[in-house]
């Protein structure tokens, strides 16, 4: 029966090298293992030779509790601990039986049956054990093996997810360069429209420049005369009128400075910078400009335009060029619209536009002020399925080519997020539609 | 002879303008002009003193009442006797130019004016 623990000893050794054929720890302990084995088979022999009665079965138990103990110290066996462990029974039974036959021997020999059994059963234990802990070890394996493919799956995914995430990033840049560029092509669109009106309107000026020039040098030549002549009077009044045209010429000489410095203003990249403006003047004058630009294309179109400023209106704190597009944008809008319905409508029509402003009390702190500009037209009006969209971005209702939809939506950026102010508006299909700029002080 | 010419545009400075250009002819007493703002002003004065006018000179591009309006509701009520009509408007306004012509307008002057050319003008419809 001492056998029994030796062979136990031996199946334990060569199975742990089993389990360790193809881990990384094969390296450090495969040859230490095979010593051991043989180690355990040349103590087996020598103490069947050597030794009697008992003590071959306690130095079997021994040995293996012996291994036991060292197996359970060395972290590289931990995995395989249970099944290790499962060779106590065995150890402590040979121990026992070895024992006991050598102290009372023959108590052993009268209950020798019961100390086999113990053996049997411990070495019987062993081979269930190992039964269980190899299935156990191929569902490890299986799910360890459905781990490294999750692994891979995982590392797959996360690297398709890189790319697309780098992919998007690409194409935000790309979209948000597209967005400047459109909005800086969105201003050169209006400049188009204004070009026209901006032609007209240094036309103008420049036409007296030249002629109160022109008739200014007649009347110096007739001065000369006046004075050959001797008639002071009629010299002095001469010089009256010459200085009256002087002064003439500078006005008209600034008014078309003016409007090309509003030109430069309008086309040149938001500086961002607010500046105390007049809202009245700005008003005016690209409600004069966006016009003259509509006639430029519709030399019959021809509308009212009635303007009620409010005299009394505080300079307003804004970016001139912004607030000049937006106002300009509505404008063109409201000119669009009476020129749409002018179509279709009786002749006895008549377009017109109006704009308006005044200072109300803001909301707020007392004594703060906002400025209220009004631009109001006879149009089409805009349905109710439409008012909801328009100042979204790319949404416009003139023919493909004809408005870029982003002027409604800029607008309202340059004047909610640039200006803490809002823009409301009033329409009925068919009839009118009024836009409500406010914008603080 | 006294003529008396109803300028209309809506730019005031064509007033001081058109005085001086024709300080001659007024101080000879050949000229008289009138002015107006805008078309309607215009049929105003027409109402008023329809008689004394023999010529009008109207700016076509002009807000409210456009000189082609202006000239199409003179010929309608002004049948004797006609004045005469002349239209001015920017360069190259061909469309305008036809309209004007066809809503019965007797002389065609684009801008900038040339004075000279307008007094030749003046002077060809007046003496005939």
């Amino acid at each position: 029966m001492e056998f029994f623990s030796y062979l136990a000893a031996f199946l334990l050794v060569k199975r742990l090298q089993k389990f360790l054929a193809f881990s990384p720890l094969r390296a450090k302990w495969m040859s230490q293992l095979t010593l051991a084995s043989w180690v355990v088979v040349g103590i087996c022999i020598s103490a069947i030779i050597y030794l009697h009665s008992g003590w071959p079965s306690i130095l079997g138990g021994a040995l293996l509790l012996g291994a036991i103990w060292f197996a359970d110290n060395e972290a590289d066996f931990q995995p395989f601990n249970s099944f290790i462990k499962a060779h106590l029974p065995l150890g402590a039974a040979s121990i026992l039986a070895g024992l006991t036959e050598v102290v009372a021997p023959k108590f052993y020999d009268k209950y020798d049956n019961f100390f086999d059994f113990a053996i049997i059963a411990g070495f019987v234990w062993i081979f269930a054990r190992w039964a269980t802990t190899k299935k156990q070890r191929e569902e490890i394996n299986l799910v360890n093996q459905q781990n490294i493919q999750l692994d891979k799956l995982v590392a797959a995914r996360t690297a398709e997810l890189t790319q697309q995430k780098n992919e998007l990033q690409q194409t935000l840049d790309l979209l948000q360069t597209t967005q400047q560029q459109l909005i800086q092509s969105e201003k050169l669109a209006s400049l188009g429209e204004l070009t026209a009106g901006i032609a007209h309107e240094i036309q103008n000026p420049l036409n007296f420049v030249n002629n109160f020039s022109e008739v200014s040098m007649e009347l110096v030549d007739e001065m000369e005369e006046e004075l050959a002549k001797g008639d002071t009077e009629e010299a002095i009044a001469i010089a009256a009128d010459i200085k009256q045209n002087l002064e003439k010429i500078i006005h008209h000489g600034k008014r078309a400075d003016g409007i090309v410095k509003g030109m430069l203003q309008h086309s040149r990249a938001s500086s961002n910078t607010k500046e105390a403006t007049d809202i009245n003047k700005l008003a005016d004058e690209y409600l004069r400009l966006a016009y003259h630009g509509l006639r430029a294309k519709d030399k019959s179109f021809n509308a009212e335009m009635i303007t009620h400023l409010d005299e009394t209106l505080p300079m307003a704190n804004v970016v001139p060029q912004d607030i000049g597009r937006v106002l300009l944008n509505l404008f063109t809008n409201a000119f669009y619209a009476v020129q749409e319905k002018q179509k279709t409508a009786a002749t006895a029509y008549k377009p017109t536009i109006t704009l308006s402003t005044k200072s109300i009390a803001a909301p707020g702190p007392k004594g703060s002020q906002n400025i209220e500009i009004t631009v109001q037209d006879n149009g089409t009006g805009i349905p109710d399925s439409v008012k909801e969209k328009i100042m979204q971005p790319f949404f416009t209702t003139k023919p493909t080519g004809q408005g870029t939809g982003l002027g409604l939506s800029l607008s309202h950026d340059i004047v909610v997020k640039g200006h803490g102010g809002a823009i409301n508006i009033d329409t009925k299909e068919g009839e009118f539609t009024k836009f409500i700029v406010t914008i603080p002080v | 002879m006294h003529t008396k010419i109803l300028v209309v545009d809506d730019e005031a400075d064509v007033q001081p303008l058109f005085i001086q250009r024709f300080r001659k002819e007024i101080k000879n007493g050949e000229f008289d002009f009138a002015f107006a703002l805008s078309g309607e002003e215009a049929l105003g004065y027409l109402d008023q003193h329809h008689s004394e006018v023999i010529l009008i000179l109207s700016d076509i591009n002009m807000p409210g009442m456009t000189g082609i309006e202006l000239l199409s509701r003179i010929r309608q009520s002004y049948e004797k006797p006609p004045p005469v009509v002349m239209m001015i408007t920017a360069y190259g306004d061909d469309e305008n130019r036809h309209q004007a012509m066809e809503k019965g307008a007797n002389e065609f002057l684009t801008k900038p004016l040339d004075f000279s050319l307008l007094k030749e003008k003046l002077n060809t419809f007046i003496h005939d």
